[in-house]
């Protein structure tokens, strides 16, 4: 019971991790925290549902999805935060995304009704037996699918002359555009990223929730949970973090009394915790300031 | 001809103008340093023909016009800048820090000049895989210069390379810079404070106040003039 418990958790955690991951990459790129990002992800996943009513395999119609999302992302940013940014108007950026948070959650009400949806699950029905206890296709699928993504990120930042440009331009935003460098184009980049990785968090979640317009509103709250408990700049740190939040979330659900109604308190008091006792979070490094 | 040809009329930050009426040329492989007390405009200069300030005239570069350029452009035509105090990336390692510097150059052409910029100081190959913060602040500034250099500009501009180094590493460093720029044939220019290290490896000179050009002339007979001695040499 305890480790099936687990298994769930690690599974949902990791969404909130990647959608945690999403909310760091944008936070890196623009410095603001974009809580858009979560109805982001709702739309991805409508727009997963929406191709495979049409006809699309479940796959095809995620991987559309992601694309369409970090075309979408990059144009909000272009249109919508470069230009705050640029002015350095960090409080009317965050209700800039505010406001965006609402506009899509309207937009997808508007478009796809407020009716539950299914969205197909991506790895079947079923369980498979790990170490004796059964753990669902659907727990194993997620949780590898984000490993996947996040070992590709990993490799794309580390290892790669794009990935360089884009540390460089988040390290020193000046020097790396006199560097030749063009820091609209990195934060773009990051952007893009985010919406794409939003877009899967939100079609990997839709089947466990059944898709409905307020589906990702306490999703994101877990997801800035995750990116709190990370360090808020370190994307290992915010898979990391979410899975430690759905591990707590589904025992404290199980174990406590009442507990299904304290899952959301959960999120918020590692929220209210990291930032009082270890505001860096784990894998960010305190902000050492030179006077 | 020259390499670099300035006409500002007028430049600075938003309403607030710094510059005004600067006029002068680097020819190529040229060195000119710019001198000036603190807050005269010296570092505006530079940022000016980086594209980072609001501007009013022309800057060109081997007869390509600059100004309007984002910065990102300004650096791909062929300027590296080193700005004041914080040319490295503190986060990214040694090697990287030089990768960025040849951003704008195909990635394999960078990568295998990163490795003869190292051979070269061995200081750095040391810390190859270290972040730079961990540098001291003289191997930070060399690392910025070869950086800049990475991107194999025809100009280099240079803020204040001496800024808070120790006066020995700071001779140590010009020294360097000289037969960098000399093995090279990069054009150079120079904003800096120790006027005597500077006119010493500088050819040509501009004395900055208020935001425009008071004085000009070749380095030595900079040095010669008893108002700049007075002013820069503290002779």
């Amino acid at each position: 019971m305890l480790l099936q418990q687990l298994a769930d958790g690690i599974a949902t955690g990791a969404i909130y991790g990647a959608l945690g991951l999403a909310i760091v990459l944008v936070y890196r790129a623009s410095r603001t925290l974009n809580f858009a990002q979560g109805e982001l992800a709702l739309l991805g996943a409508y727009v997963s549902w929406q191709l495979t009513a049409w006809g699309l395999p479940i796959w095809a119609a995620l991987l559309a999805s992601m694309g369409v999302l970090a075309a979408l992302s990059v144009v909000a940013e272009r249109v919508l935060v470069r230009p705050l940014v640029r002015r350095h108007q960090a409080l009317p950026l965050i209700i800039v995304t505010l406001g965006l948070m609402i506009a899509i959650n309207a937009v997808v009400g508007w478009a796809w009704t407020y009716q539950t949806k299914e969205v197909p699950a991506l790895f079947g029905s079923g369980a498979i037996e790990v170490l004796g206890v059964a753990v669902s296709r659907q727990d194993i699928g997620i949780v590898l699918t984000v490993l996947v993504v996040a070992i590709g990120l990993g490799v794309l930042f580390e290892r790669t002359p794009v990935g360089l440009r884009m540390r460089a331009a988040i390290s020193a935003p000046e020097s790396a555009e006199l560097s030749g460098i063009s820091t609209g184009r990195t934060m773009s980049m990051g952007w893009a990223i985010a919406g794409a990785v939003g877009a899967l968090a939100g079609t990997l979640i839709a089947p466990e929730l059944f898709l409905h317009p307020g589906m990702m509103a306490p999703v994101l709250i877990y997801a800035f949970a995750a990116a709190t408990l990370g360090g808020l700049e370190s994307p290992p740190g915010a898979l990391v973090g979410g899975i430690v939040v759905g591990v707590v979330e589904n025992l404290a659900g199980s174990y406590l009394p009442h507990g299904s109604d304290f899952k959301q308190v959960v999120a918020l008091v590692i929220i209210v915790a990291v930032l009082l006792l270890r505001p860096q979070g784990l894998f960010g490094r305190r902000e050492v300031v030179r006077v | 001809m020259s390499l670099l040809s300035v006409d500002i009329a007028a430049a600075g930050y938003g309403p607030a103008t710094v510059l005004r009426d600067i006029a002068f040329d680097v020819p190529a492989g040229g060195r000119t340093v710019i001198l000036g007390a603190n807050g005269a405009g010296k570092t505006t200069v530079l940022r000016t023909i980086s594209g980072l300030c609001d501007v009013t005239g022309s800057i060109r570069l081997g007869g390509d016009e600059l100004v309007g350029l984002p910065p990102y452009r300004v650096a791909a035509a062929g300027i590296a800048h080193v700005p004041q105090g914080r040319g490295t990336f503190g986060d990214l390692t040694v090697r990287e820090n030089l990768l960025v510097g040849g951003a704008t150059r195909p990635h394999r052409t960078a990568a295998m000049d990163a490795d003869r910029w190292m051979d070269r100081f061995p200081r750095l190959a040391e810390r190859s895989g270290r972040p730079a913060s961990g540098l001291s602040g003289g191997e930070q500034q060399l690392l910025a210069i070869a950086r800049a250099l990475m991107s194999a500009p025809r100009l280099l501009l240079l803020d204040e390379p001496s800024l808070g180094l120790a006066p020995k590493i700071t001779t140590d460093l010009f020294a360097t810079l000289d037969e960098l720029c000399a093995e090279t044939g990069t054009a150079m220019l120079l904003v800096e404070q120790n006027a005597q290290l500077a006119l010493g490896i500088a050819d040509h000179a501009l004395v900055i106040e208020s935001g425009r050009i008071t004085m000009r002339g070749p380095a030595t007979e900079l040095r010669d003039n008893d108002d700049v001695r007075r002013a820069y040499l503290g002779v």
